[in-house]
């Protein structure tokens, strides 16, 4: 392993945390354990679905919660032909 | 009045076995009444971790079916007096187990230990579903892995919905232990922490059992970790778990080997 490798290696813990997190807001969904970030995710999405074309795919939902703060990050990519915002209706 | 708790997990492999043996055996040196049952027929295993597999005569199955009765069936443990086993039938199949007649079992042994646990087979099919049918309490064992993690998750969602506890709209209380838990790995990143799983998983924790080498070197012997030596790591985490389970507060901490050089120098055995 080189000096530098050593010094740039991330470690995976964060990474399996991550994916977990995901899979089961999903799974709990789909499997009737009600859980508050996959309803989240189906509302949010439905409420900018009305207005910008989006897909389903291409949306990333991240919580994490620190001592008292939890915190609910939602990504999604929009993409248009054109570079700009395109707004349905 | 008897706690049915179940031993469960999703995933195989993960400590259901080792852990059913180690926590049974932990609350009989506690005094406490025990009996361990075996729910993965056709693919028995506590009796051998048990040490009990050549006294095996009458299974679960037989009792069930009628064909024998729970003394003739239950097997004392030598080492603690108030330990017994209820082995799992190793040739018959998991649809010879029946509502009616696993219901009349635990009914009957409840008469006659402070403790019943079951040992759950990996998966979620009928002989999984039969040891968490009745139960009071249950804990999920989980390694610090994904797939652990979300089996166990999916066992969670079962729990509070397939049980009779569930059925009567009451909440099953489900506890957590972290088997095979590194802490070196867990602060170098490579493994998830305790606190990941818990935040993942939301339930208690009972107990965090280190990854040891005691736990394979009791095995071999036939003998729960908490007996064969019970100041080794994994032996003081399950000890410390069974205390808890009986409703006493002890501070969580992940036990470590404590360092003997004279010890390992000249007491070193073959297991």
């Amino acid at each position: 392993m080189s000096v530098l490798k050593f010094f740039t290696r991330r470690s995976s813990a964060p990474a399996a945390r991550e994916r977990l997190q995901l899979l089961l807001a999903h799974e709990r969904a789909v499997f009737g354990r009600t859980d508050l970030v996959a309803q989240l995710k189906d509302e949010i999405l439905a409420v900018i679905a009305k207005h910008i074309a989006i897909d389903p795919e291409k949306v990333r939902i991240k919580t994490d919660t620190r001592d008292t703060l939890a915190t609910l990050e939602v990504d999604i990519e929009i993409r248009t032909p054109n570079g700009g915002l395109k707004l349905a209706g | 009045m008897a706690e049915v708790l179940v031993v469960t997990s999703g995933k195989g492999g993960v400590g259901k076995t080792t852990s059913t043996a180690a926590l049974g055996a932990a609350l009989a040196q506690t005094g406490q009444s025990v009996v361990v049952i075996d729910f993965d027929v056709g693919l028995r295993n506590l009796d051998l971790v048990m040490g009990a597999e050549r006294r095996v005569v009458y299974d679960l199955i037989n009792v069930v079916q009628g064909d024998a009765n729970l003394n003739q069936a239950l097997i004392k443990d030598k080492r603690v007096e108030s330990l017994s086993l209820l082995p799992a039938s190793q040739t018959r199949d998991k649809d010879a187990l029946t509502a009616e007649g696993v219901e009349r079992v635990i009914n009957e042994l409840k008469g006659k230990f402070d403790w019943i646990i079951c040992d759950s087979p990996a998966g979620i099919e009928r002989g999984a579903y039969f040891a968490m049918r009745h139960a009071d309490l249950a804990v999920i064992v989980t390694n610090p892995e994904v797939s652990s993690v979300r089996d166990s998750d999916r066992i969670i969602g079962l729990l509070d919905s397939k049980t009779e506890k569930a059925e009567r709209g009451e909440t099953m209380e489900k506890l957590l232990l972290l088997t095979r838990y590194d802490p070196v790995r867990a602060e170098r990143g490579d493994m998830l922490k305790v606190d990941d799983v818990l935040e993942i998983l939301s339930i208690p924790l009972l107990g965090i059992i280190p990854e040891s080498p005691e736990v394979l070197k009791a095995s071999n012997l036939g003998s729960p970790v908490t007996l064969a030596n019970p100041i080794s790591a994994p032996s003081r985490a399950y000890l410390d778990a069974a205390r808890r389970l009986r409703g006493e507060t002890i501070e969580m901490t992940v036990p470590s080997e404590k360092k003997r050089f004279f010890g390992n120098l000249f007491g070193r055995r073959a297991a």
